[in-house]
């Protein structure tokens, strides 16, 4: 933002003493200010400073000298690292697939012509208000190994017949904690693309069953392509914070067991706070930013193609 | 897009002529298959975990494990002793009150500086405001994960460490963007022509900011404003990070670090624990629900 681009055809006779243009550049600074030196100071520095951490050997209490690559060998080496990275990868996807399908699913509901729709729709957003922690640690109890109410339930139905070891089994811990992050996602998806569904104007809809069209087609060829660049930003943001979650790993398993369920974000913090190992535990962090530039490019270009495709501009 | 920001609420069946859509068509028995039970399964599952949070912290110990005797289900004698246990004999009043002062404390912060900053972008239209816009919609894909590590050196270096002032400073770079870019689509929505007005009648550019376009937006500062409480009370990662002593916690921290002891967990304390701490953003949330889901949806509209 350069402040001081020079306007000549001022207009002459009306205040002449203030260039607009000037007075905007100089005004846009002095207003942008504040959260520009906050975020440049807590967001942008740290940032860089995170992957410059990643080539030093800082520990916590002791500064670091430059050392290469040296933690990124020492990573590559790694068995646990490359297991957290396939476990971030697998709970990403299953994850964010599941959130989509079922917060879909209870948003094409939610869109139904339903008694008490405001009441059903502000209820089912209370998973994603509560904090993510305290809500873990209700399912760290749904979960206990020995009495779980899954458990009890299922038992009472006859359909097992011992107690499952929720966090104690790797399986069953990896499907444990990914149920866990589904339930707490599936509102945002289905809340956010409720918004979209309402903007879709039921005429189409009426004209194309005039037309003929079947319940799927009418949703393959009109809700669909009418929802796609809101699903495209709601998935964006919601793979995004699946990839980075830490909260509900932390709560439910710390990781294990076995590692089985150690996310990127989780081992980095382990490596690094408990583990003093700063340097080590930020080229963990820095691993994850070329998922995350992944996943930001790929929503982005997609985006656009719709765009383009829909007549759009831009 | 930006017509569903400017309200609350998208338009409605109803204002289109359109009420029903389809609806009638649909007969009674099919819905209950199609709508009902899914939606029946839905809201159960998604409630489910309040409500044991809720027996279970109202639950005498005798009965908390003791499913041959009693229904898990449902509670014989209720118990305020968890509860108890919970404001007098541990530190949580302290923690929540650092929760409320963090959180009231850096929504303030980030509004103020996004109020600004959301002017200066989308009204001043200074040079390259488009790629400062962009550069704070990046801002706000940057998770806490990565950048904890290298805050946790700067809150120490600053001296500020385990402090309410290190978490003070520290949740509004993530609240600063969200605040700016929803605050960017509330402006949007506002018409040119009261500014133009106000200028031509002499207004400097701070009149109309406080005087015409803020009074505007109340609605958007409000939906802003409790997100940004929302978030700050619900984070976690800097508050474990950047806090090390049991007076200084924040509610998520203090819960799960002090209230679990390795040899016995007590359930009863924990829910009671997590269902206290979980009441006033809940409690927000129902007086503010339309606010609540116009800044979640607006934020992703853009």
């Amino acid at each position: 933002m350069s402040t001081a681009v020079a306007k000549p055809e001022t207009q002459r006779g009306w205040r002449p003493r203030i260039d607009l243009s000037q007075g905007r550049n100089l005004l846009g600074l002095l207003f942008l200010l504040p959260a520009a030196v906050f975020l440049l100071v807590f967001l942008t520095y740290p940032l860089g400073l995170g992957v410059w951490l990643a080539f030093t050997d800082t520990r916590i209490g002791r500064p670091g000298v430059f050392i290469g690559l040296e933690n990124y060998e020492l990573l590559w080496e790694d068995s646990v690292f490359w297991l957290s990275v396939f476990n971030t990868l697998l709970y990403t996807t299953v994850a964010s697939v599941l959130k989509f399908a079922l917060g879909l699913w209870l948003a094409l509901i939610l869109n139904k012509h339903l008694p008490f729709k405001a009441f059903f729709r502000a209820i089912v957003l209370l998973p994603w208000v509560v904090p993510t922690v305290l809500s873990a640690i209700a399912f760290w109890w749904i979960y206990d190994a020995q009495f779980s109410i899954i458990s009890w339930a299922l038992i009472q139905m006859g359909l097992i017949d011992a107690p499952i070891n929720f966090l104690g089994d790797t399986t069953n811990a990896r499907a444990s904690v990914i149920a866990a992050n589904v339930w707490r996602g599936i509102p945002f998806v289905a809340i956010s693309l409720l918004a979209g569904l309402q903007t879709i104007p039921p005429s189409l809809h009426e004209a194309a069953t005039l037309d003929g069209a079947t319940p799927w087609q009418r949703f393959r060829y009109i809700t669909l392509p009418m929802l796609t660049p809101i699903i495209a930003v709601v998935m964006t943001f919601s793979v995004l914070f699946t990839f980075t979650d830490f909260q509900l790993i932390y709560v439910l398993t710390r990781g294990g067991p076995l590692n089985a369920t150690h996310l990127m974000a989780t081992l980095s913090f382990q490596r690094a706070i408990p583990g003093g190992q700063l340097g080590e535990g930020a080229a963990i962090a820095v691993a994850m930013i070329p998922f995350l530039l992944a996943a930001i490019l790929f929503s982005y270009f997609g985006l656009q193609r719709r765009r383009w495709q829909q007549g759009g501009s831009d | 897009m930006t017509l569903a920001n400017s309200r609350s609420e998208p338009i409605t069946a109803a204002e289109t002529g359109d009420e029903g859509g389809m609806g009638y068509l649909e007969r009674l028995p099919r819905q209950i298959v199609t709508v009902y039970l899914p939606l029946f399964v839905f809201v159960f599952v998604l409630l489910f975990p309040f409500y044991w949070m809720a027996i279970t912290a109202v639950k005498p110990n005798h009965q908390l494990t003791d499913y041959a005797n009693f229904s898990p289900f449902w509670v014989v004698e209720p118990t305020l002793e968890h509860i108890k246990y919970l404001l007098f004999e541990t530190s949580y009043p302290g923690w929540l009150w650092n929760t409320i002062v963090i959180s009231v404390a850096s929504t303030f912060v980030s509004l103020a500086t996004s109020v600004f900053a959301a002017y200066a972008i989308e009204r001043l239209r200074f040079t390259g405001a488009k790629y400062v816009g962009l550069a704070i919609f990046l801002a706000y894909l940057v998770p806490p994960s990565i950048l904890f590590i290298p805050l946790a050196l700067m809150v120490f270096k600053f001296g500020i460490y385990d402090t309410k002032l290190a978490l003070i400073f520290t949740y509004p770079t993530f609240l600063v963007p969200f605040c700016t870019w929803l605050l960017m689509g509330y402006f949007r929505s506002i018409p040119y022509e009261l500014e133009e007005c106000a200028l031509i009648d002499g207004a400097s550019r701070w009149q109309i900011l406080t005087k015409v376009l803020l009074p505007l937006s109340v609605p958007g500062l409000i939906s802003a404003g409790i997100f940004a409480f929302t978030l700050s009370w619900n984070e976690f990662i800097y508050a474990l990070t950047f806090i090390a002593s049991s007076e200084n916690k924040t509610v998520p921290v203090g819960v799960l670090t002090e209230l679990v002891r390795s040899d016995v967990y007590e359930w009863g304390a924990l829910m009671a624990g997590a269902l206290i701490g979980s009441l006033p953003v809940v409690i927000l949330y129902s007086f503010f629900v339309e606010h609540y889901v116009s800044s979640m949806t607006g934020a992703v509209k853009e």
